[in-house]
């Protein structure tokens, strides 16, 4: 039930991101998610968007170095408390997030959360097990 | 005021110079021809044989000696000893990473001394001097040689090294240090150094002998300003021997070389053709009183000019000028020779591209590497951590040719300016 994030590599320079921006808003694919995370010379931009395989193409014609990696997102209630039950099993299972950050949909009353955990079924059978469950691309209007 | 360590040779007429030269240099071929095989070859290649060469006048029409030709003959294929008479080496960098090792028999390393106390007594030394050798000591020239020519000229030696400033200031001023050994970076770094400190009072400097790496007359100002002392230039290469070819006088308008033990010639670079008095081409030196590593016509890369104008100081020895550059793409930085094609290997071997660019600047009077790398493909993860570790072990590589801290920034793919199609490999910004 992953679904493809995909991580670019940014050099610290002014206009990096906005030509990655470009590339996409040309090509019509929508950013569903995003997070960097930076060292002081380079970083590493991390997306979601709805047509992964397109944007992977585009951008590789245009000159940048990525990969694909597969993350697990979880919908949660959109309300006070509504992540703790996650990260408590987690916890539980004693299970590491490598990294995590938020993904936005139309969808009403729910919150999205992408995580990057290196066992992927096993955070999903522990989710399960607590009662939460993995969103789908469908869910996500992904393709 | 004249300072010689051997006046009788440092001032030696000109037909005496020339008379030594051309007994030693029909004597140095035919120890070359007869125990190295390696040069032998190239004089048998060139249809010259030491019956040919019967003066300094003949020097021409022997073969030159390169650094690729050091790098080809590695380790052993220059020796005119063998290694049963050798007791020391010495080493310093070569153009893809395999360095050059200098072999020296205890004569060899007796001349060499002796060049380094003709320096030294130049600069105003005698026994009674303390002097501070703030080289690098180890395969590096600078520390030994200096060293060893403290010794000869009778001085309270201070074998310090590189680095460790508050310890050197703490010796130069508890010992009082008269006479300073050192890079001329290094000497501006600690010029500013007892500034800060306040230590100006308590010095009691007089000289400083800098050298292994270029520096401007501004440079000089400042240091001799900053620690009023009378700064003198010295020039030398691990090929040749090391500190000492050649050194400034009191009258600070080039360097005398020790004709002595080194023919010196100047060359057209691209055409190899010796080139009058005063030109300004690249500097070849024969090793005339070398035994172990016996280099004729060596080719420096160093491009500079001779003058053999009478010199105020009273040495008849011929005069070169400062390095004004290189004909080849070797770059000193803190006082080591790199060459890019070392930094080319490096980046090859470690799996990344060959489009990279060297930043060379001084910060603080101190010379800083920067390596821009283009990330590659195969080189880039999802895990900062991971790509982290990737430019770690190229540090590390790059620590392990070179010899010196290289910082590596990683850049973006294709994003190395090139200029009608060739990328500028090299910026320095240094203000020499």
């Amino acid at each position: 039930m992953s679904v493809h994030q995909i991580s670019i590599f940014l050099e610290n320079r002014a206009g990096q991101l906005a030509q990655v921006t470009r590339v996409l808003a040309d090509h019509e694919i929508d950013m569903r998610a995003i997070s960097i995370a930076e060292t002081s010379d380079y970083g590493v931009l991390r997306l979601i968007v709805d047509n992964a395989e397109k944007a992977t193409s585009v951008l590789l014609e245009n000159g940048f170095i990525l990969s694909m990696t597969p993350v697990s997102v979880v919908a949660v209630p959109d309300q006070a408390g509504g992540l703790a039950p996650v990260l408590e099993a987690l916890a539980e299972g004693q299970m590491d997030v490598e990294y995590m950050y938020s993904l936005f949909t139309h969808k009403e009353g729910m919150a999205y959360m992408v995580f990057r955990i290196d066992d992927e079924e096993r955070f999903a059978a522990l989710l399960s097990a607590h009662g939460i469950s993995l969103a789908d691309k469908e869910e996500l209007g992904l393709r | 005021m004249p300072n010689y360590y051997q006046p009788e040779i440092e001032t030696a007429s000109r037909e005496q110079i020339l008379s030594w030269q051309n007994e030693r240099l029909v004597k140095q071929v035919h120890h070359v021809w007869n125990n190295v095989p390696y040069y032998r070859q190239k004089m048998e290649e060139k249809g010259v044989t030491p019956d040919d060469i019967k003066s300094v006048d003949d020097l021409h029409k022997l073969p030159f000696l390169t650094k690729a030709d050091l790098r080809d003959a590695y380790p052993y294929g220059l020796m005119g000893k063998p290694l049963s008479e050798c007791v020391r080496i010495q080493s310093t960098s070569g153009t893809t990473g395999r360095r050059v090792v200098a072999f020296y028999t205890q004569h060899d390393i007796d001349l060499w001394e002796d060049c380094c106390a003709r320096a030294i007594v130049a600069a105003g030394g005698t026994k009674d001097d303390v002097v501070q050798v703030a080289y690098g000591y180890g395969l590096f020239t600078g520390g030994p040689g200096l060293n060893g020519g403290s010794h000869r000229v009778g001085c309270l030696t201070l074998p310090m090294s590189s680095g460790n400033t508050e310890r050197q200031l703490q010796f130069m001023t508890d010992l009082e240090t008269t006479i300073l050994c050192c890079t001329p970076s290094y000497a501006a770094y600690l010029a500013e150094s007892i500034q800060e400190a306040g230590l100006r009072d308590r010095i009691k400097l007089k000289a400083g002998i800098f050298g292994a790496e270029a520096w401007s007359e501004e440079m000089r100002h400042d240091i001799e300003k900053n620690l009023g002392i009378k700064a003198y230039d010295i020039y030398g290469l691990t090929e040749t021997s090391g500190p000492g070819v050649s050194f400034e006088c009191c009258e600070q308008t080039g360097m005398h070389i020790n004709e002595d033990h080194f023919i010196a010639e100047i060359i057209d670079p691209e055409t190899g053709e010796v080139l009058p008095e005063g030109s300004k081409g690249e500097l070849v030196f024969t090793s005339i009183t070398k035994e172990a590593f016996p280099l004729l016509r060596y080719r420096t890369r160093d491009i500079c000019v001779l003058t053999r104008k009478p010199c105020s100081c009273g040495r008849t020895h011929v005069k070169m000028s400062k390095p004004m550059g290189r004909s080849d793409d070797m770059l000193i930085i803190k006082g080591v020779n790199v060459f890019p094609s070392q930094i080319e290997t490096v980046l090859l071997e470690q799996g990344y591209p060959a489009n990279y660019q060297i930043i060379v600047d001084r910060v603080n009077h101190s010379d800083t590497l920067e390596v821009l790398v283009e990330m590659a493909p195969d080189k880039f993860s999802d895990s900062l951590a991971d790509i982290h570790d990737e430019e770690k072990k190229l540090v590390a590589a790059l620590k392990t040719m070179l010899g010196i801290y290289a910082k590596v920034r990683i850049v973006s793919p294709k994003s190395i300016t090139r200029s009608e199609g060739k990328a500028v490999r090299i910026i320095d910004k240094r203000k020499i």
